[in-house]
């Protein structure tokens, strides 16, 4: 099984932590009473657009802050932490990722959801094929995309098939929901299906149709501090902007919904 | 040649570097649960793919890339050398950047994939898709090896053979390619094993559905998400192929120093 080696990825992180917080520390000390330097956060690729964002505002609102990010894959990001990646701060796309980290103790306190996300279907901008429900899809020669069972957008794919009585027959089931958008946005299938911040992310190459059965599968994203965080005050601080009212804000902007 | 004596130590630690992280992987392995791993359905659907398309790709680069091989090592022009470097593309490109390239050309949108499309041609989300993708990112391989060996073996039998009356094909096909036999074999192993292990193109360009498009470096892929074991166990599977396809040809000519 994995073993965690992380003494000295964790001590080489602190010790770089440690020097930027004493020179930077300094002259806001007496700013604000949160803590100051830096942190990396662990975010899913579906939260990209909104926590660069989130970062952005938040330096800017505590001085002498600095968040880093590194996005990708949830299950990615939590084999990188199982194997000792010095992450401050862990946001999942979904709860069972989450849950793999709770369980192995990888993260301090418990998790706390801060958005929902839920299925919409990306159809090319005007519709053209007069795609309005998720029974529409299995219309012959329709080239429709999904996520692939395993990941989590796949998963809650399966969730609306079985609410809606509907079973999909997919040309591709892609590893992830950008590639699933990637192959609508390219012309390349008819449908997919996809998250609604997708859709909104996308700025206009994709148009989204809204599903009943989508609110039966709705996904939770949750976000913790990792257990040993360099500075798990700061990291404590940032999860809890995320969750503030101005955070919401943001997460609301992007298509998210509250938690 | 005497090699000088510190050579070794650069070279031992060269050969650790590829061999450490394969070991510590195979080390990985669940043994006890390796065979039902790999004879899953949806492993030996993805074995038996791959090993389809990579074949079929590798046919597929013998009959373009070969003539490639012949105009880059015969034909003396500049413009051969810029058809070289644009053919030779795929080699420094990333895969997926060849997956977007294909999908720009054959894809629905693209002109080449318009055209077929309208004939009733659709090759997106198709095993062909996957066999272009692996075509477009192997072939190359094939056409540096095979040129490599036509130009170390020079072209003196040629002319000989051409003042003996030959005409070019006969020349072509009874001295040119004979002499290159083990570039051209050599080639075709690189082109295989590389087909064998194509990713990213195939991702971006082919789609993934089992049995059609996710052949087993998908499968790896997808497999980790849930399945740590399943994914080790399959890449001990690719790396067997690998090791026996490489191995079948390098070590026959891998024991005489390379001579011109």
């Amino acid at each position: 099984m994995r073993s965690r080696t992380t003494t000295p990825i964790v001590v080489a992180a602190a010790s770089l932590v440690l020097l930027t917080g004493c020179s930077t520390g300094t002259s806001q000390a007496n700013s604000t009473s949160t803590s100051t330097g830096s942190i990396t956060v662990f975010a899913a690729a579906s939260l990209q657009q909104t926590f660069t964002t989130l970062g952005r505002d938040y330096e800017r609102a505590h001085p002498g802050t600095t968040v880093t990010f590194s996005f990708a894959g949830s299950s990615d990001l939590v084999t990188q932490i199982q194997n000792g990646a010095p992450a401050d701060v862990f946001a999942s796309a979904d709860e069972p990722n989450m849950r793999k980290l709770t369980d192995a103790h990888l993260i301090d306190g418990s998790a706390e959801p801060f958005a929902t996300n839920s299925l919409q279907i990306a159809v090319a901008p005007g519709n053209p094929e007069r795609i309005h429900d998720l029974g529409d899809l299995t219309a012959p020669g329709l080239q429709v995309v999904t996520c692939a069972a395993p990941v989590p957008c796949g998963a809650a794919t399966q969730e609306v098939e079985q609410a809606a009585g509907v079973t999909l027959r997919p040309v591709s089931e892609e590893q992830s929901v950008t590639d699933v958008l990637g192959k609508v946005e390219s012309g390349q299938a008819d449908a997919g299906l996809v998250y609604v911040t997708d859709v909104r992310g996308a700025g206009g190459k994709v148009d989204g149709v809204a599903f009943d059965a989508a609110r039966r599968a709705v996904n939770t994203d949750p976000i913790g501090v990792v257990h040993g965080s360099a500075n798990a005050d700061l990291a404590r601080s940032f999860s809890a902007y995320v969750r503030s009212e101005d955070g919401q804000k943001v997460l609301a902007a992007a298509g998210f919904g509250a938690p | 040649m005497r090699i000088p004596w510190w050579l070794p130590v650069p070279a031992v630690l060269g050969g650790l570097f590829v061999v450490v992280p394969v070991l510590a992987m195979v080390g990985r392995v669940q043994w006890g649960s390796f065979a039902a791993l790999v004879t899953s359905p949806a492993s030996l659907t993805a074995l038996g793919l791959s090993l389809g398309t990579a074949a079929a790709a590798t046919g597929i680069a013998f009959v373009l890339g070969l003539p490639l091989a012949v105009v880059f090592s015969r034909v003396r022009s500049r413009w051969v050398g810029v058809a070289r470097a644009v053919v030779l593309l795929p080699l420094v490109l990333p895969p997926v950047v060849g997956g977007l390239a294909l999908l720009a050309a054959f894809g629905r949108l693209g002109p080449l994939g318009g055209f077929l499309d309208a004939h009733g041609v659709r090759i997106a989300f198709t095993t062909a898709a996957v066999v272009v993708a692996q075509t477009f990112v192997a072939m190359p391989f094939l056409v540096t090896s095979v040129e490599g060996a036509l130009r170390s073996s020079g072209d003196r039998y040629e002319r000989v053979a051409a003042t003996l009356g030959a005409g070019p094909t006969r020349v072509l096909l009874t001295v040119t390619l004979p002499r290159a036999l083990p570039g051209i074999a050599s080639g075709l192993v690189l082109c295989f094993a590389r087909a064998l292990g194509e990713f990213g193109a195939t991702l971006t360009f082919a789609g993934s559905l089992q049995g059609v498009t996710r052949t087993l470096p998908l499968e790896i892929y997808l497999q980790r998400e849930v399945d740590p074991d399943t994914a080790i166990a399959l890449a001990l599977v690719l790396v067997v192929v690998a090791v026996v396809v490489i191995g079948a040809t390098s070590v026959r000519s891998g024991l005489r120093p390379v001579t011109t």
